[in-house]
């Protein structure tokens, strides 16, 4: 919260104070970056600076909050908002027949990617819709006795993989319907609705390097899962969620899941990598570092470390230049520590500092790089300045101090 | 029609490649670099010639959306990222 204030207060000074300039066109929050000065703290009067050097824009190392657009998505999605811009439910002209032809190629897409029928996927808002409607299944429970699991397949704090497969046998054997948030998890590893005995499945697009506002639930046809509508009207989607299909996003979602299946391979590899590169440079570099999350069982991707004795909101604002989360976007907003971190018995001092970071298709070398670099210094200087690291180095064990009350 | 001949898909792989070099931001600039390189290596040893005509028309596909998605990047651009010039950019 105050760290957004902050860049709200400094985001009004720095475009009051710069007037027309005869710069590319911008719509970004033109942030006074300055990677000359290592020691300087957060400038603190921004207008008051001239105008130096260019802005520059941080590194994006936040792939678990969104994704970019893949250019391949963006693509595909541009005739749907140029010309073709048909109703898909229109049943009397052409332009309604190619936009329900897109919106079924779309649907095979996503299909094809999860292992599933076309029959079983219905567009959503997003995968926080696909997971509402999976749950409330709960409600259209014709057995008094019938339950649901719900598993996160990929957790988006940690990056902790779920045995999926193990658990869809055993809610198979028990009669018990099995979903999986899957936001996290779709093109990024494999799945397939099938072999894991999955029943309803949530899926997301902006996760996946499609676009923002769509998403899909997948609901098994065989058997079959019957499932109350949320939002009722029109009687579209099989009656399962009314309201006008928008068809450039999920022409948008069909060509990312599209992408993401022929990429998969070549994405995981390259991830890992970098993953690899950038745990192993920070731990070399760096004592008392914690990756949280069993690392057997782990998506490359997400990397939550904690960083011992370093408080993570401060260690965020140092990195200025990398934009990074410490924890899950939805619960940014609170001061507790992260429940996920809390489940897996985390030191209450060290869910406080840990640090998100996210590697995607698009992340480079030279981003992790940088990121390992700043993260090293910036820890390195504020463990300096703290008086716990002092005594950690004179050999005090933190756990015998006793504090007084003032 | 004839099939494509290693110069036709040395010139390709070339187009591609510096279509690819005007993308305006970083992320995507460097990502298309990479891919296709890796794309041709992967695919170098390819000798089934109806194999090689299928990965030439997607090929020719991808650079029309290189060219679109370039132009549109141009249209749209924004700010340096802060490690664009600290050193020339490799993939």
């Amino acid at each position: 919260m105050l760290l957004r204030a902050a860049w709200r207060r400094a985001a009004v000074a720095v475009t009051a104070a710069t007037g027309p300039k005869a710069a590319a066109p911008t719509r970004g929050l033109r942030l006074r970056v300055r990677d000359l000065a290592p020691q300087s703290a957060v400038p603190a009067d921004t207008a008051a600076v001239p105008e130096a050097g260019p802005v520059l824009r941080p590194l994006y190392m936040d792939v678990q909050a969104t994704t970019p657009l893949d250019p391949r998505v963006l693509d595909a999605m541009l005739p749907y908002l140029v010309n073709y811009y048909g109703n898909p439910h229109s049943r009397t002209h052409a332009y309604g027949w190619e936009s329900e032809a897109a919106m079924e190629r779309a649907r095979q897409q996503v299909a094809s990617l999860i292992g599933a029928d076309p029959r079983e996927i219905i567009f959503t808002s997003g995968a926080t819709e696909s997971n509402n409607i999976a749950i409330k299944e709960l409600e259209a429970a014709i057995q008094p006795d019938t339950s649901l699991v719900s598993v996160m397949t990929v957790n988006n704090e940690i990056g902790v993989k779920q045995p999926i497969a193990e658990i869809g046998r055993i809610c198979s054997s028990r009669k018990v319907y099995f979903h999986t948030d899957a936001a996290q998890a779709v093109g990024k590893i494999p799945l397939d609705v099938n072999d894991m005995k999955i029943d309803l499945m949530s899926i997301s697009g902006h996760k996946i390097y499609g676009p923002k506002g769509v998403g899909a639930v997948y609901i098994r046809r065989r058997p079959r899962v019957r499932v109350e509508a949320l939002q009722s009207g029109g009687g579209q989607e099989r009656g399962m969620r009314s309201g006008t299909v928008p068809t450039p996003l999920v022409v948008g979602l069909g060509a990312a899941c599209e992408v993401a299946q022929q990429e998969m391979e070549y994405d995981h590899k390259r991830i890992s990598k970098l993953a690899e590169r950038l745990i192993q440079n920070i731990m070399k570099s760096l004592p008392d570092v914690v990756m949280n999350g069993d690392p057997e069982h782990h998506y490359p991707g997400c990397i939550n470390l904690s960083f011992a004795y370093v408080e993570g909101e401060s260690l965020l604002m140092a990195l200025k230049d990398v934009a990074l989360s410490s924890g899950s976007a939805c619960t940014s907003a609170s001061l507790e520590p992260s429940y996920v971190l809390r489940a897996i018995g985390t030191d209450e001092d060290l869910a406080h500092s840990s640090i998100r970071f996210g590697i995607g298709r698009f992340t480079t070398e030279e981003e992790v790089d940088y990121t390992v670099e700043k993260c090293i210094q910036h820890v390195k200087r504020l463990r300096e300045m703290s008086p716990l690291w002092e005594m950690v180095q004179d050999g005090i064990d933190l756990k015998s101090i006793k504090w007084t009350q003032h | 029609m004839a099939a494509s001949s290693r110069a036709q898909v040395l010139d390709l792989y070339r187009a591609m490649l510096r279509e690819s070099k005007r993308f305006s931001a970083y992320n995507y600039r460097t990502y298309a670099v990479r891919r296709i390189r890796d794309g041709f290596r992967e695919n170098k040893n390819v000798k089934d010639p109806v194999e090689i005509q299928t990965l030439v028309n997607k090929a020719k596909r991808d650079l029309g959306i290189i060219r679109r998605q370039v132009h549109i990047g141009q249209l749209y651009s924004t700010d340096k990222l802060i490690i664009e010039n600290r050193d020339m950019p490799r993939t």
